[in-house]
């Protein structure tokens, strides 16, 4: 019965957001604003719908219903609880879910948030959401419906794919889906801007907050991932290039520019036409990555689902969205003029040079995960690109941005006279230069060429995003949270430089075989193999190898990896023991039985790793208090509070 | 200078820069792509010699085997026309194992043994790395996928059917 009352009312939910789309791009075409009240009322209801559908699906999952196909292919009756519940999200079908239920809430907060916006707007990008709601509605219910019934039901799931049961997997897809849909927010307001014809710099400030929340939730999401793939997948890595996360990770970069973009656009009226396209493209990126992992078109451990109609569906789809989406940028393009001029060394000068160089970082990862599918498709044999190209290339944009943002923080808008603040910079690089430099070959005593240089540049970063709040609290001048959460996001990318560096140039990593009562040293760690033991959970048993961990002779820690066996679908998983010490992350993942009483074992020891998942924590704090700054919520007062007002306190 | 002239050399230098990492890019793109090559195409002579390269198939019942205590490891790649024997020091994934897919990075050697420095064994439900899977239907004009899950049982049993 639940099963049939879900895809009710999801199809109740897709002719609500049909009505939806139609009253909200209707309504202020033909100027009948009562069409456009209806807007309102056709997202409730549907918002209540997909609530309900979902309900319905975790209902079916919690009371083990193996009538329903997905929730016999997903679940088990052995599956605890917790990962019943997440199991929902677990497989193509499910997720697809997942993401219209995100997209609703995104377009209730919207609605509510814009309650002070101009109606006719307000209609319009709830309409442009009801017409995203629409699109992904029906492809669910055409060719991904979870609540197909299964005759004669089967007396028991196939159970979760085992590595799918960890809690870092369960929040992963619920927060990277809201950062992706959250660019839906985005793309929705430079569409009803468009449809409008409304081109000033108003829609780039009442968006900013919405995108800068979307990349907050994209930022956690993304890390989130990383560190699942670090400590379930027992490869110990952090990032590998894999397909499924380019795909989160161009919408992060074009993301990126697309804030910084905004800021422009918000402040000096700038780059209006690229901040356009720049909403246009991230949503876009988003799309294609849900697209890439849900097809199985792409050659990777994501890709549970291999249904090429679903991928031909999604591609028609994004074909009509973006088409659309363009076409109306060329018609609207003639009302695009900028007036205000800006000289080289000005702010603007810099965010555009930040948005050259993410959109290159975003093209380089594009190519090097669209080109197996391209030269497989046109027979040109298979092929495969992996950090050998991703990591050169990422870094040859990346540093020089870097390094490009620590001169333009101190840039001022307009005016191009760095001169002012010459000191400033010097004086922070040459303080960056001799701390990183001392970290380098005073602690870790050796590394690539490049350590240093990035070393530098990382706490250059930081140094250089805390002059100017610095600067404000010394003359008792206002903080706008703005500033308060650019410069914590700043200090979060630095953060993140300084780890990435240290891990990338001194990571030891080694397989060792073992026998009972043998030690190894790696990285200065030594451990002692005391033995294995079996282990048994609720629905996996396995073996549990246990380690002495000692440090200079001092005991650090006693280790316990495991090896785990699931009954039902007879899979094998990792479970890695990791351990923090010094800032190092020490990490033993079991191998197998080798034999005459050895085991292999595989040892990593990564400098800061840690910091690297902190840091995309910090910069999402970062971005969540600049969303939260007053002048965005006072959307019409904000034009004359715009600007920061220096108070003596 | 003239705002002209000045916004002339922000935009010069903006293409100059573009263009440079596009031709970096490009270079860096062409020498780090790695192919992929089946036991048949490396029997063939199709590989260059010294090259790295991706060699993809299933591996052979029976054929894993190692010294005791040894973390030198050896098995047989097949595409069930040719065979390349391979050969790898380390832990083996998780999703290894006998009759199923796997996919290995490295070179040959001057005996005709893959030395792998990396191998992945990461595919989906079905066992079987997209790659593998099409050399096999190139090769026989079918897709194996039966020769699945042999985890606890030395003969390929058909995965679990739902509604059973």
């Amino acid at each position: 019965m639940l099963p049939e009352l879900g895809h009710f009312a999801l199809i109740l939910a897709l002719l609500l957001a049909g009505l939806q789309a139609f009253f909200g791009i209707a309504g202020p075409m033909v100027g009948r604003d009562r069409w456009s009240a209806a807007v309102t009322p056709a997202l409730a209801g549907q918002a209540v719908m997909v609530a309900t559908a979902v309900a319905c699906l975790i209902a079916s999952f919690v009371g083990n219903d193996f009538s329903v196909q997905y929730v016999a292919d997903n679940s088990n009756s052995a599956l605890p609880l917790f990962y019943r519940v997440s199991a929902m999200w677990g497989a193509h079908e499910g997720s697809l879910l997942l993401w219209i239920l995100l997209l609703a809430l995104w377009s209730v907060a919207v609605a509510v948030g814009s309650a002070r916006l101009p109606p006719r707007f307000s209609a319009r990008v709830l309409g442009v959401l009801g017409l995203v709601s629409f699109g992904f509605l029906l492809f669910t219910l055409a060719t991904s419906n979870p609540f197909l019934r299964l005759d004669p039901p089967a007396p028991d799931g196939r159970d979760l794919n085992p590595i799918l049961q960890d809690p870092g997997l369960a929040i992963h897809p619920p927060i990277l889906y809201t950062g992706y849909v959250g660019f839906a927010v985005a793309f929705a307001f430079a569409c009803a801007a468009m449809l409008e014809g409304r081109l000033d710099q108003t829609w780039a400030r009442w968006t900013r907050p919405w995108t800068t929340a979307a990349w907050a939730f994209l930022t956690c999401g993304i890390a989130l991932g990383s560190f699942w793939a670090y400590y379930e997948l027992g490869w110990g890595g952090f990032w590998f290039w894999d397909p499924v996360e380019n795909a989160s990770f161009m919408p992060w970069l074009v993301g990126t520019a697309l804030v910084h973009s905004l800021a422009a656009t918000d402040k000096r009226g700038l780059f209006k036409s690229w901040t356009l396209l720049l909403a246009i493209l991230t949503f876009s990126l988003s799309m294609l990555g849900t697209f890439l992992v849900r097809s199985g078109v792409l050659v990777s451990v994501h890709s549970f689902a291999a249904d090429p109609s679903r991928g031909i569906f999604i591609l028609a789809f994004l074909i009509v969205m973006i088409g659309g989406a363009l076409s109306l940028y060329a018609w609207r393009a003639p009302l695009l003029k900028s007036t205000a001029g800006f000289e080289l060394g000005a702010r603007e000068s810099f965010l555009l040079f930040n948005n050259v160089l993410l959109v290159i970082a975003a093209t380089t990862v594009f190519a090097g995960t669209l080109a197996p599918l391209i030269s497989d498709s046109l027979g040109l044999g298979t092929v495969s690109v992996g950090p050998p190209y991703f990591n050169p290339t990422f870094m040859l944009s990346m540093l020089p941005l870097a390094a490009l943002m620590c001169v333009g923080i101190h840039a001022n808008w307009k005016r191009g006279r760095l001169s002012d603040a010459r000191r400033a910079i010097l004086l922070s690089l040459l303080a960056a230069a001799v701390l990183g430099c001392g970290i380098t070959f005073g602690i870790y005593s050796n590394g690539h060429v490049l350590t240093p240089v990035a070393m530098t540049i990382g706490i250059w970063i930081i140094i250089s995003s805390l002059i100017e709040p610095l600067y404000r609290v010394r003359r008792h001048l206002s903080l706008p949270r703005a500033l308060i959460g650019m410069t914590i996001a700043h200090m979060g990318l630095g953060t993140g430089v300084i780890a990435l560096t240290t891990v990338q140039s001194f990571t030891v990593e080694r397989d060792v075989s073992l026998s009972v009562g043998e030690s190894a040293t790696i990285g200065g760690y030594t451990l002692r193999f005391v033995g294995v033991k079996p282990v048994e959970g609720p629905n996996y048993e396995g073996v549990g190898g246990t380690f002495v961990v000692t440090r200079g002779g001092k005991p650090v820690a006693v280790m316990i990896p495991q090896k785990r066996q699931f009954w039902i679908q007879h899979q094998v998983t990792s479970e890695t023991a990791i351990r923090v010490d010094h800032g190092n992350n020490l990490l033993l993942a079991l191998g197998e039985d080798l034999g005459a009483g050895r085991w292999s074992v595989r040892v990593q020891v990564r400098p800061l790793v840690s910091l690297i998942w902190l840091a995309a924590l910090i910069m999402a704090i970062g971005a969540a208090i600049a969303a939260s700054d007053r002048r965005y919520r006072a959307a019409r007062a904000a034009e004359s509070a715009a600007g920061v007002v220096a108070e003596r306190a | 200078m003239t705002p002209r002239r000045r916004r002339l050399i922000l935009v010069l230098g903006i293409v100059a820069g573009v263009s440079l990492a596009g031709a970096l890019a490009l270079n860096a793109f062409k020498r780090n792509v790695t192919f992929f090559f089946d036991p048949t195409a490396v029997s063939r002579g199709e590989v260059a010699a010294g090259r790295a390269f991706r060699l993809g198939g299933m591996v052979t019942q029976g054929s894993l085997k190692r010294a005791p205590g040894s973390l030198e490891v050896r098995f047989v790649v097949t595409d069930f026309s040719h065979d390349v024997p391979v050969s790898y020091t380390g832990v083996l994934p998780d999703l290894f194992r006998e009759g199923a897919g796997v996919v290995a990075h490295g070179s040959m050697r001057g005996d005709g043994t893959f030395v792998a420095d990396e191998v992945l064994a990461k595919h989906d439900e079905k066992y079987m790395p997209p790659e593998v899977a099409r050399s096999l239907k190139r090769r026989h004009g079918e897709s194996r996928t039966g020769a699945a899950p042999g985890a606890a049982t030395p003969a390929p049993t058909p995965p679990p059917s739902t509604g059973s």
